[in-house]
């Protein structure tokens, strides 16, 4: 199977960094790229949500909050005991493993339906609703013993209204009260145009991704190993929960490559705020060096294939 | 024109940190505040700022001398062990007194 061009401009980035190039996206543009990306996914679930019966999307939901919550659960241990790292680190690691990351979505979306699949976009509300369990997760597992000392209302501001959150849910919620026929004038920028901004945004994400190299030297073999093994653990999960919720072939393998994703967008922020004994570099080192690169490049492509097997 | 003399406060730290020293600054007896998004390096190695969680915020503040040690002696204190954070102050002289 030839690789997805949005893999390969991923790699472009890479490269760069690699190559010490002095290419830069300017801030503005990521910025920008970040808000599209968000919004078009959004609005591009809500459509889907509003065709949906709760009755299929409940059971969902609950199993996406669920993994969430678990995944920490299941990493920190591990992390712990096998990884002999620090309380704070552990956990900060396990929460950024619950949450999930937005663009692995929507690189198994756009790899899902390349493959001519059901790409399931009315799973983008799953993504809202595991951005926070495993942070939460994470915190309470950093502060077992201080659980009252955390700052709740200020870390749930940070998280519902950071702009990943917000915008996600925005945009599920406009594309569910719009609907298809409300859209379609924005069709030729939030739907045609999404191809081409997700491969700029890979682009940008490769650079960044090259950039946190060197944290792995700091992070050590033991990251680097549980930087591949986790998402192929979850994502296997992942793959055996779609399937048997009913999602077929392509949505299961879009569930799997959720969990198996960890975030970098809402995670290290709250992370850092609640958390700030952690050291990022480990965390994000994982999250962005290791997991998001394998995801992209090796894990969706399994994924898929694993849904295809078990779903046939 | 009377000139006054401040201190200006500058403080250099991750942009996560914003509101809260922001919060903190006015709390301690600052009455404005200007930021700037930069980019750099230092003993916690490079910044470049490409992506959310690694921006940087640069934080001034012009306040009288008491204020101004209270505000860095307070983030020194509070998050300089956690969060990679950079202080400096220095004399300036200000025309509009009460607004500092």
């Amino acid at each position: 199977m030839s690789l997805d061009p949005v893999v390969l401009f991923f790699l472009l980035g890479l490269l760069a960094r690699i190559a010490k190039s002095d290419l830069r996206l300017p801030e503005p543009l990521y910025e920008t790229l970040a808000i599209y990306l968000l919004l078009a996914i959004g609005l591009k679930g809500g459509v889907e949500l509003a065709r949906q019966s709760p009755a299929e999307i409940l059971p969902l939901a609950a199993a996406a909050i669920l993994a969430s919550a678990l995944i920490p659960l299941l990493a920190y241990p591990v992390l712990r005991r096998l990884g002999g790292l620090a309380r704070a680190d552990a956990a900060s690691i396990a929460a950024h493993y619950g949450s999930v990351s937005v663009v692995t979505f929507a690189v198994a979306q756009a790899v899902v339906a390349r493959a001519g699949l059901d790409a399931a976009p009315q799973l983008a509300v799953l993504v809202a609703l595991m951005e926070a369990p495993g942070i939460v997760v994470g915190i309470v597992l950093a502060r077992l013993d201080a659980v009252r000392d955390v700052r709740w209302g200020h870390l749930a501001h940070e998280t519902l209204f950071g702009k990943a959150v917000y915008l996600l849910l925005g945009g599920i919620l406009i594309g569910f009260i719009a609907g298809p026929d409300g859209l379609a004038p924005m069709k030729p920028l939030f739907g045609d145009l999404f191809k081409g901004v997700l491969c700029l945004f890979l682009l940008e994400m490769g650079l960044v991704a090259g950039g946190r190299l060197p944290d792995l030297r700091r992070a050590g073999p033991f990251l680097i190993v549980f930087g591949v093994a986790a998402p192929l653990v979850l994502g296997t999960a992942g793959v055996g929960i779609g399937v048997l919720l009913g999602l077929g072939h392509g949505g299961s393998a879009v569930f799997g490559a959720l969990c198996a994703s960890a975030s970098y967008i809402a995670a290290p922020t709250a992370m850092r705020i609640a958390v700030p004994e952690a050291n990022p570099a480990l965390s994000i080192g994982t999250a962005l060096g290791v997991t998001f690169p394998f995801n992209v490049t090796v894990g969706i492509p399994l994924y898929l294939e694993l849904a295809r097997r078990l779903a046939g | 024109m009377d000139k006054h003399p401040r201190r200006l406060v500058v403080i250099v730290t991750e942009a996560v940190l914003e509101r809260t020293l922001v919060t903190d600054a006015r709390r301690l007896g600052a009455q404005g505040y200007t930021v700037h998004d930069v980019r750099g390096g230092g003993a916690h190695g490079d910044h470049d700022g490409e992506w959310d969680a690694d921006r940087s915020i640069q934080l001034q503040l012009i306040c009288p001398d008491g204020v101004a040690d209270r505000i860095a002696e307070h983030v020194l204190a509070h998050y300089a062990p956690n969060y990679r954070v950079a202080v400096w102050l220095a004399p300036v002289e200000v025309f509009r007194a009460d607004r500092y």
